[in-house]
């Protein structure tokens, strides 16, 4: 495949736990990434994100599978020998190394000559807003400038692919949302592809033009921010990437029926058998008197201001939990609702979305 | 003086008073008094008579006293020949002991302390014999001899013991352990994740080796080069009993001067030299070292 950069081809790894188990990170996974795309593999500590970035890398060995980038089979290739650059979590930088040695380091080792190395450190330097700082050593930096050193060391030598590692986690959360959208534009400007890793479902769905969902060393959803968190394949990607509230049940004649008897109206007439249907908290507003969109009424336990909405925390009458954010802008009714104790959560039947019981 | 800064120092006196009274008393006092010995002239039947002597120097470097004999440079020789030794065995050493560093480092905890339990096991045992146990695999019929004779390599017995490099071969017996603390602690601390990083960014693993590893454990090598050196120039156990009377270092000659020779001022000369080595040595290490605790501090 022409646009393709970099390709998986049933990369398989399993790894022997001191225990004597053996566990599976990559379960025979099927990947293609496209040409100057940022794809960001998410999910949670031991799905295997991190074990398919070092197979990628090279400081995996597959136990079966391929790997090619831009149409080489590298599966035997060591690290060293490979276009691909990865920024640490941890940064990594060279301690006893000036932050020009640092960023020039890929250059130095290719042999490129002092004066183009110095002009090229100076370049990446200015790219990532630290011109000047050459001389410092990294104990000196910030994380933030630490973290920008790191970004300007792996992307001189234009390697092919860029990969990520949870490389914002270290920072604080301002700083962490700037240098968000500051990977983005670079990555815009670079033109090449960024794989990113995180746990963070958040930085996933700001940055990335598709998300892989990872789960016990298998993909289970590979797709634009959007459709991962409105049409979720499964359960597990529902439930990981934003609040959800889901409801298992059988569908049919436009209403899913719970086993606790609650009824959920859904936009898919021909829908039918098991399924479960999710509504996600921001979908719920409170219903005005006299309104007739379905609803679901739950009895409040708690509200949580969080600045640009109100979360209710409640529960059916039959027990099961349910959250809903609702905007600041409606502060009256919420209101209400803390006098009164109980709401009535309104939704639209066609945000409603319905997961296959299969896949579920 | 406020009072909190008043009991400050009384805490530090009362901390640091006893190694100061000790190191004042058993160290500073022999070492005035082996300076002076080293400027007196001997006495004919050992002792010191109390005159301004520089000839014990003279003696080592170049103007022996003329009334008694013409300068022989055999103690310039020595001094060459136990530098060299010295600084073989800080060589040979860190070959063994660098290595093997990162071998133990990379086990798991257990292993990682039974196998620093074993290097710190020849302790339990007296020097002396065990260095006699080199006498008896090293000489003429000993087991090396045997091994070698017995499978075809030679048919005449080497002259293994009584040699340079016997001598070599029994300080780094002796001074291992002494390499190995310095570099495995800092072998130990090395951040794998560098090592990575440079891989990641193309450089080979000689590249690496040279440019990461070795940078960021130097102060371990260092470390464990001074103090092999300087007790290896001194050591006078090994040659006597691997270099028999074929191969003199130092710390035979002083001895020798002491216990044999009775010429103190002379035995007080050559310690003074060898100490003046040592100073040196330990003077460039420091600033060396300073320099980059320095470089640490600011970034510079």
């Amino acid at each position: 495949m022409r646009d393709s950069i970099v390709r998986l081809e049933k990369a398989a790894k399993a790894f022997a736990t001191p225990e004597g188990q053996t566990v599976t990170a990559l379960d025979a996974i099927d990947l293609d990434v496209r040409r100057n795309e940022f794809l960001t593999l998410l999910g949670p500590s031991g799905c295997g994100k991190t074990t398919l970035l070092q197979a990628i890398s090279g400081f995996v060995e597959l136990d079966s599978g391929r790997i090619l980038i831009d149409g080489e089979d590298m599966t035997e290739r060591p690290p060293y020998r490979r276009p691909v650059n990865t920024v640490f979590q941890n940064y990594a930088l060279f301690p006893h190394m000036t932050v020009g040695e640092n960023t020039g380091y890929a250059l130095e080792v290719a042999g490129v000559a002092k004066p183009e190395r110095t002009k090229r450190v100076a370049e990446a330097l200015a790219m990532i807003g630290l011109q000047g700082l050459e001389s410092r050593k990294p104990r000196q930096l910030s994380g933030g400038q630490q973290q920008r050193v790191a970004l300007a060391r792996a992307i001189i030598a234009r390697p092919k692919l860029l990969l990520l590692d949870e490389p914002l986690s270290a920072l604080d959360k301002n700083l962490r949302q700037a240098m968000q959208i500051e990977l983005k534009t670079l990555q815009n400007e670079l033109g090449i592809s960024f794989i990113f890793v995180t746990h963070d479902q958040q930085e996933a769905l700001t940055m990335s033009d598709r998300v892989a969902v990872l789960s016990g060393g298998r993909i289970q959803q590979l797709d634009t921010p959007r459709a991962i968190y409105d049409q979720p394949k499964n359960s597990f990607v529902a439930t990981f990437v934003g609040a959800s509230n889901l409801f298992e049940g059988k569908a049919g004649s436009g209403q899913l029926v719970t086993e606790d008897g609650i009824a959920i109206s859904h936009g898919r007439p021909g829908a039918t058998g098991a399924a479960t249907a999710l509504i996600r908290p921001e979908q719920f507003f409170l219903a005005e008197a006299g309104s007739d969109a379905p609803s679901l009424d739950i009895d409040l336990e708690q509200i949580v201001f969080v600045g640009s909405t109100f979360e209710l925390f409640g529960r059916t009458a039959t027990g099961r939990r349910v959250i809903a954010e609702i905007p600041a802008t409606r502060r009256n009714l919420v209101g209400e609702v803390e006098q009164s104790r109980h709401a009535r959560l309104a939704y639209d039947p066609a945000a409603v979305h319905l997961i296959p019981a299969e896949a579920a | 003086m406020s009072s909190i800064a008043f009991r400050r120092r009384a805490q530090l006196a009362v901390l640091l008073g006893p190694v100061s009274l000790f190191l004042a008393v058993f160290f500073l006092g022999p070492l005035s008094i082996m300076i002076v010995t080293s400027f007196l002239a001997p006495g004919l039947y050992g002792g010191v008579e109390w005159s301004w002597y520089p000839h014990n120097y003279g003696r080592i470097l170049g103007f022996a006293d003329p009334m008694f004999e013409d300068f022989d440079p055999v103690y310039i020789a020595i001094f060459l020949r136990s530098l060299r030794i010295a600084a073989l065995t800080v060589v040979a050493t860190l070959l063994v002991c660098y290595p093997a560093a990162f071998c133990i480092s990379r086990l798991s905890e257990r292993w990682k302390n039974f196998c620093l339990f074993l290097i710190t096991l020849p302790f339990f045992a007296s020097l002396i014999v065990r260095l006699f146990v080199w006498v008896l695999i090293l000489r003429p019929t000993g087991l090396a001899n045997d091994v070698l004779l017995n499978t075809g390599l030679v048919t005449q017995p080497l002259d293994l013991i009584y040699t340079e490099g016997a001598i070599i071969l029994g300080m780094v017996y002796v001074f291992i352990p002494f390499m190995f603390m310095p570099v495995y602690a800092s072998v130990e601390k090395l951040d794998w994740t560098l090592v990575r990083a440079s891989l990641d960014l193309g450089a080979g693993p000689v590249r690496t080796f040279l440019r990461i590893i070795l940078p960021l454990t130097a102060p371990g090598i260092a470390g464990g080069a001074v103090i092999v050196f300087i007790p290896a120039l001194g050591n006078f156990i090994v040659p006597t009993i691997l270099g028999g009377a074929k191969v003199m270092m130092l710390g035979n000659l002083i001895e020798q001067q002491f216990l044999a020779a009775r010429n103190w001022p002379f035995g007080s000369a050559l310690a003074m030299m060898v100490m003046s080595v040592m100073l040196v040595l330990l003077f460039v290490y420091v600033v060396v070292s300073g320099r980059r605790g320095l470089d640490a501090a600011t970034g510079r």
